[in-house]
C-alpha cells in the first residue's frame, strides 16, 4: 500500500524546485519566486515535447519538400535549413517563446539574488575572508568571446560585478540553472558531475587522481561531485568569473566540500600552474562558450599541465555528424543564434579529434564515451529514462578527452 | 534590501542585439503576454497553497470550494464582476467597433493645426 506521502498520480516532468538543495550563499526565494521557477522549468518542457514535434512536422511536410522544390535539389546544410524554417510560422513561434522564456528566466532569477545582493555578498564573506582557497585576479581581461554578447542572455555575463565582493550573477546562475534543463540536473545542479565520476570509475578503474583541474568551472556545480568522490585530491576551479569564484568557494565550503580551491584565471593561460601539474583536467559545458583561437590555445594548455598518465575529459553536446538529420541540427543550433551561445555552431562541426592531436595529443590515447546526468531518482526525472528531447540542452552528453 | 535595484535591473537586456521573429510589435505584446502568463500561474499556485494551509488548519475543506454555489444576490454580484472584467479587457476591440460605427471622427492632431490656424 502506498505511504501516503508517495504520489499515486502519474507523472513526468520537472519536480517542484522546493526539492532543490539549499547552502549557505543560496539566495533566499519567497513562495512566488519559487512558482516562478516552476512555471519557467514546466514551460520549457512544454516547449520542447508538445511545441517542437510541430515545428518538425511542419519542417517534414512543408518546409523542406517547399524548398527542394524551389532550389531543384535538397537542403544542403543545417544554415540553408535553420534560414528556411524562419519562413515557417510554426519555427517562429516557438522560438520567439523559447527566446521569451530565456529571458524571463533571466528576470526571475535576477530579481531574486538583486534585491538580497548585499546580504548575499555579507555571507559569502563571511564564509570566504581570508581562504586562500579563493584567488582572484581583478586585473584579468575578459576575451572577447566571453564579453561581446552574454551567455544565455545572462545580463553581466559571469564577470561583471555590481559592487566589490558582489556574487549576484553567481546566485542568479546558480538557482537558476533548473530551469533551463527542466530539473534534470538534480539537487545541486551537479547530475553532470556525477556522471562524470561515474564513467570514470567505471571506464578508468585503476585511476587515482590527487590533483584535478576544472577549467571554466563557474559555480564549482559540477566539480564539487569530482572532489567528494575524490576526498584525497586537490581539486581547483578555474574561472574568468569572480562573482561566480566568490559564490563557488562559500558554496562548497557550507556544503562541507574542502579540498577545492578558486582561482579567476583564463583557460588559455595557466602560466600559474607548472608543467605537468594534475593528474586530472575537467571541462563541463565548456567549449561551446570559447572562440577557435582560445579552443586550441586551451587545449594547450591542457596537453602541458597533465602529469604523465594523466587525463584530460570535456564533457559536451554531441558534435554534428553528417547523419544526424537536418532538423536536429537546427534545433541544436538554436541557441548559437537566438540565445547568444556564439561559438556553439562552429564548435560543434569541429574536427575535436584533430584538434586534440593538433593540441599534442596521441590519436591512439583518445577518448570517447557518452554520460547523462546522474540525479536522486526518487526526486528527479532521470535523463536517460527521459523521452522528451530539448535538443542542445538535454542533460546528455558526449565525452571527449584523452590520456597522456 | 536592493528592490529598488531589482526593480530597476532584474530585466536588464543582456550584452548581444535582440533577434525578433515575428514582427517586432507583435513579439513585443506576446512577450508581455508570455510574462502575464508567468504572473498568473504564480496566482495560481497561491491560491491553491492558500486553500491547501486553510484546510490543513481546518478552516475550511477544499471540496467546500468545489461544491461552492453562491447566495443570489453574491451570485449577481460575482457576474457582474466577470462582466467588468471583460470589458475592461477588450476595451480596444469596443473602441475599434465604435469607431466603424463613427464618421466624420477627427485626430486631435488635425484640430491642433486647425483652430492653431486661427480657424
Amino acid at each position: 500500500m502506498a505511504r501516503a506521502d508517495t504520489p499515486t498520480v502519474s507523472y513526468e516532468g520537472p519536480p517542484d524546485y522546493r526539492v532543490i538543495g539549499r547552502h549557505g550563499v543560496f539566495p533566499d526565494m519567497g513562495h512566488d519566486e519559487i512558482e516562478r521557477v516552476n512555471f519557467l522549468a514546466q514551460m520549457n518542457r512544454h516547449l520542447s515535447a508538445r511545441i517542437v514535434p510541430g515545428v518538425k512536422a511542419a519542417f517534414d511536410t512543408e518546409v523542406a519538400p517547399a524548398a527542394e522544390k524551389d532550389a531543384g535539389r535538397p537542403l544542403a546544410d543545417r544554415h540553408e535549413a535553420r534560414k528556411a524554417l524562419l519562413g515557417h510560422p510554426a519555427f517562429r513561434f516557438w522560438s520567439a517563446i523559447r527566446r521569451m522564456t530565456m529571458e524571463q528566466r533571466q528576470q526571475a532569477g535576477r530579481w531574486t539574488a538583486i534585491r538580497q545582493r548585499e546580504a548575499l555578498a555579507e555571507k559569502a564573506a563571511e564564509l570566504t575572508r581570508d581562504d586562500d582557497r579563493l584567488a582572484l585576479d581583478p586585473g584579468l581581461a575578459i576575451p572577447r568571446y566571453v564579453s561581446a554578447v552574454d551567455h544565455h542572455c545572462m545580463p553581466g555575463s559571469y564577470h561583471q560585478e555590481a559592487f566589490p565582493g558582489d556574487v549576484t550573477n553567481g546566485a542568479n546562475y546558480d538557482h537558476g540553472n533548473f530551469v533551463t534543463t527542466a530539473g534534470l540536473l538534480g539537487k545541486f545542479a551537479d547530475g553532470g558531475g556525477h556522471a562524470v565520476v561515474k564513467w570514470v570509475r567505471r571506464n578508468l578503474p585503476d585511476f587515482t587522481p590527487h590533483t584535478i583541474l576544472e577549467i571554466g568551472g563557474t559555480v564549482g556545480h559540477s566539480s564539487l561531485p569530482i572532489a567528494q568522490a575524490w576526498p584525497e585530491a586537490e581539486m581547483t576551479i578555474v574561472d574568468l568569473g569572480a562573482p561566480m569564484l566568490r559564490y563557488g568557494l562559500a558554496r562548497a565550503k557550507s556544503l562541507g566540500v574542502g579540498n577545492v580551491r578558486f582561482v579567476q584565471a583564463s583557460g588559455e593561460d595557466l602560466s600559474r600552474f607548472p608543467d605537468q601539474s594534475f593528474d586530472w583536467i575537467q571541462t563541463t559545458m565548456f567549449l561551446h562558450e570559447l572562440s577557435t583561437r582560445s579552443l586550441a590555445n586551451i587545449l594547450r594548455e591542457t596537453r602541458r599541465l597533465l602529469k604523465p598518465g594523466g587525463i584530460v575529459l570535456h564533457v559536451e553536446q554531441p558534435q554534428y555528424t553528417a547523419d544526424m538529420p537536418l532538423f536536429e541540427q537546427v534545433m541544436r543550433d538554436w541557441d548559437a543564434y537566438y540565445n547568444n551561445e556564439p561559438f556553439w555552431s562552429r564548435m560543434h562541426e569541429l574536427d575535436l579529434d584533430q584538434a586534440m592531436v593538433d593540441a599534442g595529443f596521441a590519436r591512439d590515447r583518445l577518448i570517447h564515451g557518452g554520460v547523462t546526468a546522474v540525479v536522486d531518482k526518487d526526486l528527479f526525472p532521470d535523463a536517460a529514462d527521459d523521452e522528451t528531447e530539448d535538443y542542445g540542452r538535454k542533460a546528455a552528453w558526449h565525452v571527449i578527452g584523452a590520456q597522456v | 534590501m536592493s528592490i529598488a535595484e531589482a526593480i530597476a535591473e532584474a530585466g536588464a537586456k543582456p550584452a548581444g542585439k535582440r533577434p525578433f521573429f515575428l514582427d517586432t510589435e507583435i513579439e513585443t505584446v506576446l512577450a508581455i503576454t508570455m510574462a502575464l502568463v508567468q504572473e498568473l500561474s504564480v496566482s495560481r499556485q497561491r491560491v491553491d497553497t492558500l486553500e491547501r494551509l486553510l484546510e490543513r488548519k481546518g478552516v475550511l475543506s477544499r471540496d467546500e470550494i468545489e461544491a461552492y454555489s453562491p447566495e443570489p444576490e453574491a451570485a449577481i454580484e460575482r457576474a457582474l464582476a466577470t462582466q467588468e472584467y471583460i470589458a475592461r479587457v477588450l476595451r480596444i476591440i469596443q473602441q475599434r467597433n465604435e469607431a466603424n460605427q463613427t464618421s466624420g471622427d477627427v485626430a486631435s492632431e488635425d484640430v491642433a493645426e486647425e483652430i492653431g490656424a486661427g480657424g
